[in-house]
């Protein structure tokens, strides 16, 4: 709690507050008849008129009106009285008393509500000098980036640093580090999947493009990189194939060593896009829909799917808000092929919700996709 | 340790304010001369507890204790020395506490100059100060707690403002708030006389110190600041009718009437009510500024800070104040003796003129400030009101104010001679007229009234000299009488003649400047030469260059004047990497009294670089008028006259206000 010094400091300043009220109480204050300060203003004035007069620098009729008029102000001050006393003993010791309980109680009472008084000083020199013992993250945050400031090709300082960007919340500059990271050191699946989960992350958990890039990449260097997978997962529940999220999920689970750290996570996100008999909040194909498509040909399966992006699109036509419905549209006839179709959906979308800015925001980032696959 | 120590010295300041407030006015209220003797010695130490919280949040600013939030947010460990000090106050907790800190210092000297005052008068003077000192200290510690801590503490600070790391922060700030507190001395002598119900001549004689110490701090505050924002803001505007400009200017006239009707008072015995009322509107105009600066009803650079609850906190810290000082003033003002006949035309009355003159151009540039918040508030409509209205309304004021000025000090007291004044002043007015008609001849553009305007600044820094020489008996006796005349007058006759004076050449500063600028907008490439008046100008060279806590891009000007080289000038732009803001650097060369002024935009990719530069003719003068005036008050205030009240008259000099 309060050091030893910090109290003597405190008590120094509280004895000097209370001595202030107390000192000149206890002295008996001569008074001064309130008219004599009045007086000496006037005798002054009196004196500058005849210097000023001596000196020609006042005519003397002026200067003798002027002396008159003050000498007038001069009889009517030494006519007042004066009413200042020396004062009463009660009033006096009530104002003791005051300065002894009030000052001290008081401070006391404002300090231990506004006050830290367990926190020492944290100058940052004497920081940037303690020895690292690990508690004070942000001086070893900025240790290694005063060291990367003098040493930008040190990727080795990167890889340290971009993990406790991302734990300190600071994911723009997680997302730096890593890509500095694999441009400084080279990529592998663990820096490429390291990279896209703070670019999660950074995006608030949606898996965008340049994240599911980055995931991509991962996989290609190292096809059973689990982070990489799962996430790309979450990618295609997130863009509403939920198929091909449980497709490769369930690989997962199959492959996993029975002790992978990861394996109740990828099992609990299995569960949560299939669950028996609940209506999802994104309609997609259903069970029986998909029993039926894997027992057709590829031809009958062609035209399953073209009939319910048909139905999507008459229930769309039909019902126009539905901003969800319309993204899900434009990318199945993106998959389709069919991409002025899917344009077309879009500019409907856009249509509808003209004037929504975090709609305008979503439709365009479809479209980036779209055009950019 | 010392953050905590600077808060607990706060929270004591704090205390001791609310007895510096309670126990003297008890005392002067029953005439009680120990009670009131307390205001003294806790006066002292309030001031000695508001500076070492000061010097607590200096010393955490240069050691960059970032475990104070204070320090995060405007503090950067890589800020030159100068701006981590001057940061403390470069931020709204900071300066609310330099602005505190001003305040008791006030209080301190009104305690240690103070003691040939009436010991009533004393004492109630600083339990006003002390009141005010409460609710700025319960402001700064509820709702802008410098103090405050953060666990854990970051490694790295936010960063000052880009735009006030300058050395005009430095100055800027200080010297205003030394001239807006200063002015809570003469309310605060205007409360304790009303609260007494008595005023005299003598009065007067111990406000005016103060007031004029303000004042010259104010003229000096306001003048730094329009040189700040002329050579900082990039356009090379020297004034802008910005609201956080006219909240500095309003207390300025107002206290600039306050000088002169004191003086009326104190030779005259006359204007006692009137005198008491400017001191108040002074002192509220001050808190105005400081509510419209620091609550953040405006958004311009100054407002740096936004917070509903500290603007709801000031304002009812100017109801209590404004409307507690008005309300007094209505119920006690017809107890104060009304005193001193004159005629019109007299010195009173000019100095009554000056006052009419000085209030209404107050009155207009406070509807030009507060009409458009008034009116959103209201209506919600967002209207701007710019410089058509003020330079209208104020000018229109100013001008006949200031062509009238150089009469008042000629016209002798109670009974004046204009005529004869007149004549006096037919040399000053002839010499004013063939300066008006030879620029007029020489310069075919600008303004038809600019001439005009120039020929008013010259017969007031002439009339300023006639009225020395008038004193000096000059054409009347000998010259070896004049000499000595000269040197007998007292100081304040040389302060009023050059504050005078300092107008006039503050005026033709400014005509010379808003009327024959010269300017060029142009996209230039490296190598290339743009001429202005006669100023050749060649982009030399664009460079990089590295600051402490900024990147920058300058480009480098060589001008030559008629072929010959007259060095170079820069100008940049520098990004402040923390904050992520750029700012522009304007390159200034001074030739004589004018200058050329360069600031560069931004460059385009195949190496064009927009520069936009200016020949400002005399400009210098503008603010050089100011540090005139300033010296004239400066001059004034040393005035032994103004130090009487003693018992004894002193023999030696004391000065009334100690170096600052």
């Amino acid at each position: 709690m309060l050091s030893a010094s910090l109290f003597a400091a405190f008590a120094f300043m509280t004895a000097l507050a209370v001595m202030a009220v107390l000192w000149p109480l206890s002295r008996q204050k001569v008074a001064r008849a309130s008219g004599e300060a009045d007086l000496a203003v006037y005798r002054d004035q009196i004196a500058e008129l005849s210097r000023d007069a001596a000196a020609g620098r006042l005519p003397p009729e002026q200067a003798a009106a002027a002396r008159v008029e003050v000498a007038r102000r001069m009889l009517a001050a030494e006519g007042a009285a004066s009413d200042v006393s020396l004062g009463s003993g009660r009033r006096r010791r009530i104002a003791a008393a005051v300065a002894l309980v009030f000052i001290p109680l008081l401070g006391a009472g404002l300090y231990l509500r506004l006050g830290s008084p367990a926190l020492p000083d944290m100058p940052l020199a004497s920081r940037l000098a303690a020895p690292p013992d690990g508690t004070d993250v942000a001086i070893l945050v900025r240790r290694v980036e005063d060291h990367l400031a003098a040493n930008p090709g040190d990727g080795r300082g990167y890889e340290l640093l971009a993990p406790v960007y991302l734990k300190l919340g600071r994911t723009d500059d997680a997302v730096r580090a890593y890509g500095q990271v694999i441009a400084l050191l080279g990529a592998t699946a663990e820096r490429q999947a390291a990279l896209g989960e703070a670019l999660v992350v950074r995006n608030e958990g949606v898996v965008g493009t340049d994240a599911a890039r980055a995931f991509q990449s991962a996989l290609d260097l190292d096809p059973t990189m689990a982070k990489a997978r799962y996430f790309l997962g979450l990618a295609a529940e997130q863009d509403g194939r939920r198929q091909d999220a449980a497709t490769l999920w369930g690989q997962m689970v199959k492959e996993a060593p029975p002790n992978a750290p990861w394996l109740p996570m990828v099992r609990a996100a299995l569960a949560r896009i299939t669950p028996p008999g609940v209506s999802s909040p994104a309609p997609g194909p259903s069970a029986q829909d998909m029993a039926d498509a894997a027992a057709l040909t590829q031809q009958q399966r062609g035209a399953m799917i073209q009939g319910m992006v048909d139905r999507l699109q008459d229930r769309l036509n039909a019902d126009p808000k539905d901003l969800d419905g319309w993204l899900r549209l434009a990318r199945a006839w993106h998959v389709l092929g069919d991409d002025g179709k899917a344009r077309a959906a879009l500019q409907s979308a856009r249509t509808t919700f003209a004037g929504d800015a975090e709609a305008a925001v979503r439709i365009d980032a479809a479209a980036n996709e779209i055009g950019g696959r | 340790m010392i953050a905590e120590i600077g808060q607990y010295a706060l929270i004591l300041a704090l205390v001791l304010a609310l007895v510096q407030t309670v126990l003297p006015a008890w005392g002067a209220r029953t005439g009680d001369a120990t009670l009131m003797s307390v205001a003294t010695p806790v006066a002292y130490i309030l001031f000695l507890f508001v500076g070492s919280a000061f010097a607590a949040l200096v010393a955490l600013y240069l050691t960059s204790d970032f475990s104070v939030v204070n320090v995060v947010d405007n503090s950067h460990s890589r800020m030159p020395t100068i701006y981590k000090i001057t940061s403390t106050w470069g931020n709204h907790e900071g300066s609310m506490l330099l602005w505190v800190l001003v305040l008791a210092l006030f209080g301190a000297l009104v305690a240690l100059f103070g003691g040939n005052l009436p010991e009533r008068l004393k004492a109630n003077v600083l339990a006003v100060q002390g009141s005010i000192a409460v609710a700025f200290l319960l402001f700064i510690l509820f709702t802008s707690n410098p103090f405050l801590r953060i666990v854990p503490p970051p490694a790295e600070g936010a960063d000052l403002n880009p735009v006030l790391q300058d050395p005009g922060l430095a100055i800027h700030p200080p010297l205003l708030y030394l001239g807006y507190v200063g002015l809570s001395i003469s309310f605060a002598f205007a409360m304790a006389a009303l609260m007494e119900g008595r005023i005299d001549a003598a009065w007067a004689r111990w406000v005016r110190p103060w007031t004029l110490a303000a004042w010259v701090f104010l003229t000096l505050g306001i003048a730094m600041g329009s040189y700040w924002a002329y050579y900082e803001l990039g356009w090379g505007g020297w004034w802008f009718w910005d609201p956080v400009e006219n909240a500095s200017l309003m207390p300025w006239l107002s206290a600039t009437a306050l000088l002169h009707s004191a003086v009326v008072m104190e030779k005259r015995d006359a204007l006692k009510v009137w005198t008491v009322l400017l001191a108040i509107l002074s002192f509220s105009l001050s808190l105005i500024g400081t509510f419209l600066v620091r609550s953040g009803v405006l958004t311009s650079v100054h407002a740096f800070a936004t917070d509903p609850a500290r603007g709801v906190f000031i304002l009812v810290i100017l109801s209590v104040f404004v409307g507690g000082g008005l309300a007094l003033f209505a119920l006690r003002a017809g107890e104060l003796k009304q005193g001193g006949l004159f005629a019109p035309v007299s010195r009173e009355g000019a100095l009554v003129l000056n006052n009419l003159f000085l209030t209404a151009a107050t009155a207009a540039v406070f509807v030009g400030t507060l009409y458009p918040l008034a009116l959103e508030a209201v209506t919600g409509d967002k209207i701007t009101v710019g410089p058509p209205f003020f330079n209208l309304t104020f000018g229109g004021l100013m001008l006949p104010l200031v062509f009238a000025m150089p009469f008042g000090p000629l016209l002798a007291w109670k009974r004046g001679d204009l005529p004869g004044v007149a004549q006096r002043l037919m040399v000053a007015a002839g010499i004013a007229v063939v300066a008006a008609v030879v620029t007029a001849a020489a310069e075919d553009r600008g303004p038809v009234l600019a001439p005009v305007v120039l020929g008013i600044a010259v017969f007031v820094m002439l009339g300023a000299l006639t009225d020395l020489a008038e004193r000096a008996g000059v054409g009347r006796v000998s010259a070896r009488v004049n000499l000595r005349r000269i040197v007998g007058l007292p100081r304040s006759a040389f302060g009023t003649a050059l504050a005078h004076f300092g107008i006039g050449v503050c005026l033709i500063g400014i005509v010379c400047e808003s009327s024959w600028s010269l300017e060029k907008i142009a996209a230039m490439r490296v190598g290339e030469t743009i001429t202005i008046g006669a100023h050749d100008l060649t982009l030399t060279r664009m460079e990089n260059r590295t600051g402490p806590n900024f990147h920058a891009r300058v480009a480098v000007f060589g001008i030559r004047e008629g072929g010959v080289s007259q060095g170079e000038v820069v100008s940049g732009k520098r990004l402040f990497t923390a904050r992520q803001m750029a700012t522009t650097e304007s390159g200034i060369r001074t030739f004589g009294f004018s200058q050329l002024y360069v600031a560069i935009g931004d460059e385009t990719p195949d190496g064009q670089v927009s520069v936009r530069m200016t020949w400002k003719p005399l400009v210098t003068l503008i603010w050089l008028g100011t540090v005139v005036m300033a010296m004239g008050g400066l001059l004034s205030l040393a005035d032994r006259r103004l130090r009487v009240g003693a018992p004894k008259p002193a023999r030696r000099r004391v000065s009334p206000v100690p170096a600052e």
